[in-house]
């Protein structure tokens, strides 16, 4: 069994038990179950899907961060991480829109990982929204 | 005449009670605010607390510490001065104390010949630092209240631009730490270089962490949200110190209020007693004077509804005397 934290800089959003953490860091995807070595790795932008032991998944969009697994704890550090519970989809697909439309104009690098990120949320709610 | 100074006074206890209502109303609100801040900064440990010691397994881990975040300078030069203060006053001496501080600072420095730099976050200290012809490197308003990640990251890029590039060679930080509710002290702090813990003897490393993509990659990742995750704790400090300063900066006021309102009323009441008094003494005197000068008793108008006049052939004898 995992001790898992989710912490973002101005709280802590998830905390609880589960048997697996799935999450993608640089170097590719990575799930972590009891037991396994300590291990500190960058995430990129991705969902983290956190199974317990019951089969439920709690899925969370992180935008960048870190994760830390020793003895059984895993912690995800992130800026800004959201539960697929709490996105605002309305919200979300209104910053997709806005994210497209400044990159048509400025081809830069915030532009781009907004879109990303708004993708990522929208994705997150969306499979929340197909299993409810 | 007394009815003059009655008003007056009167006037100015009104307005005295006015002002009392407001900072009353600003005591109550600073004191909701300080639980507030307070929770913030509590739920904002956790975040930094794992973020150190991510940063502690990383070294244990072997790390080869080399960042520029790191970068230490043998005898610095530049120093820049992050002061964090309030938009707004009202607040005792919670402004003046870390400009007070920040100054002071400055001023050592430029006497050992060295040069500084100012980020300046609140109205209060751009005004203070502007009006005395400082010169200001950046100045951030409209946070100091209820500080968000956003902000400290904003902040911290500044911060950490000016230093990575090499215009500065260390920074400072210039806040009011949250002791308690009833005391808050104003800290200077070493914000960068980022200090590096001697590694612990002995410290066989229970870890034997692996790393993705590297420790030097992680690290290169992990340091900058180390100074947003500091910045970010000493603006919530800075905000909830301000908040405490400013509710008992209050209550004093409303204190004083009601101590003022007592002794104005004590003194218009007294006044008014005067006023009284006098009046009495001059309806008396003048009555007496009307007396005097006026000997006979159909002089008075009121003489003629008295019972002499209505049974005269009685009571004549009788009154007429003792004139």
């Amino acid at each position: 069994m995992l001790q898992v934290e989710l912490v973002s800089p101005e709280r802590i959003l998830f905390s609880g038990e589960a048997e697996t953490v799935i999450a993608r860091t640089t170097g590719g995807d990575i799930a972590f179950q009891s037991g396994h070595i300590p291990f500190i790795g960058t995430l990129v932008i991705h969902p983290v899907r956190i199974i317990s032991a019951d089969g439920t998944e709690e899925v969370v969009a992180v935008h960048e961060g870190f994760v830390e697994c020793a003895h059984d704890r895993v912690t995800i550090l992130s800026d800004a991480a959201e539960l697929a519970s709490q996105i605002d989809v309305e919200r979300a697909r209104a910053a997709e829109a806005r994210a497209e439309q400044s990159r048509e104009h400025v081809d830069d690098a915030s532009a781009e990982a907004a879109l990303r990120r708004a993708r990522i949320r929208l994705s997150v709610a969306g499979g929340l929204g197909l299993k409810m | 005449m007394a009815g003059g100074k009655e008003r007056v006074l009167k006037r100015r206890i009104s307005s005295v009670q006015s002002t009392k209502k407001i900072t009353r109303a600003m005591e109550l609100i600073a004191a909701t605010r300080v639980a507030k801040a307070q929770e913030r900064a509590n739920q904002a440990r956790p975040y930094a607390e794992q973020i150190t010691g991510v940063i502690q397994d990383l070294a244990e881990g072997g790390a080869e510490v080399d960042h520029p975040l790191l970068r230490q300078v043998e005898n610095p030069q530049r120093v820049a001065f992050v002061v964090i203060t309030s938009d707004r006053g009202l607040a005792g001496a919670y402004n003046s104390s870390v400009i007070r501080a920040a100054e002071r600072e400055v001023q050592a420095l430029r006497a050992e010949g060295g040069d500084y730099s100012l980020i300046l976050i609140g109205k209060k200290a751009e005004g203070y630092f502007r009006f005395r012809g400082y010169r200001i490197d950046a100045s951030f308003n409209g946070m100091s209240d209820r500080p968000t990640f956003d902000d400290a990251r904003r902040v911290a890029d500044e911060v950490s631009e000016l230093f990575v590039s090499g215009v500065v060679d260390q920074v400072e930080l210039v806040y009011t730490r949250f002791l308690s509710l009833a005391s808050q002290r104003v800290a200077v702090r070493r914000f960068l270089p980022l200090q590096t813990r001697e590694r612990e003897t002995g410290g066989e490393a229970l870890a034997g962490f692996e790393f993705e993509p590297s420790p030097e990659g992680v690290l290169a990742n992990l340091l900058p949200r180390y100074v947003e995750a500091r910045l970010f704790a000493a603006l919530l400090d800075a905000a909830a110190s301000e908040h405490a300063a400013r509710q008992r900066a209050m209550k004093a006021a409303t204190d004083n209020a009601e101590e003022l309102i007592t002794k104005l009323s004590r003194e218009m009441n007294r006044a008014r007693q005067d006023a009284i008094t006098t009046e009495i003494m001059e309806i008396v005197g003048g009555a007496e004077a009307l007396r005097a000068d006026k000997g006979a008793p159909d002089d008075l108008l009121l003489d003629h509804l008295f019972a002499e006049h209505l049974f005269p052939e009685r009571l004549a004898a009788e009154h007429t005397t003792p004139r």
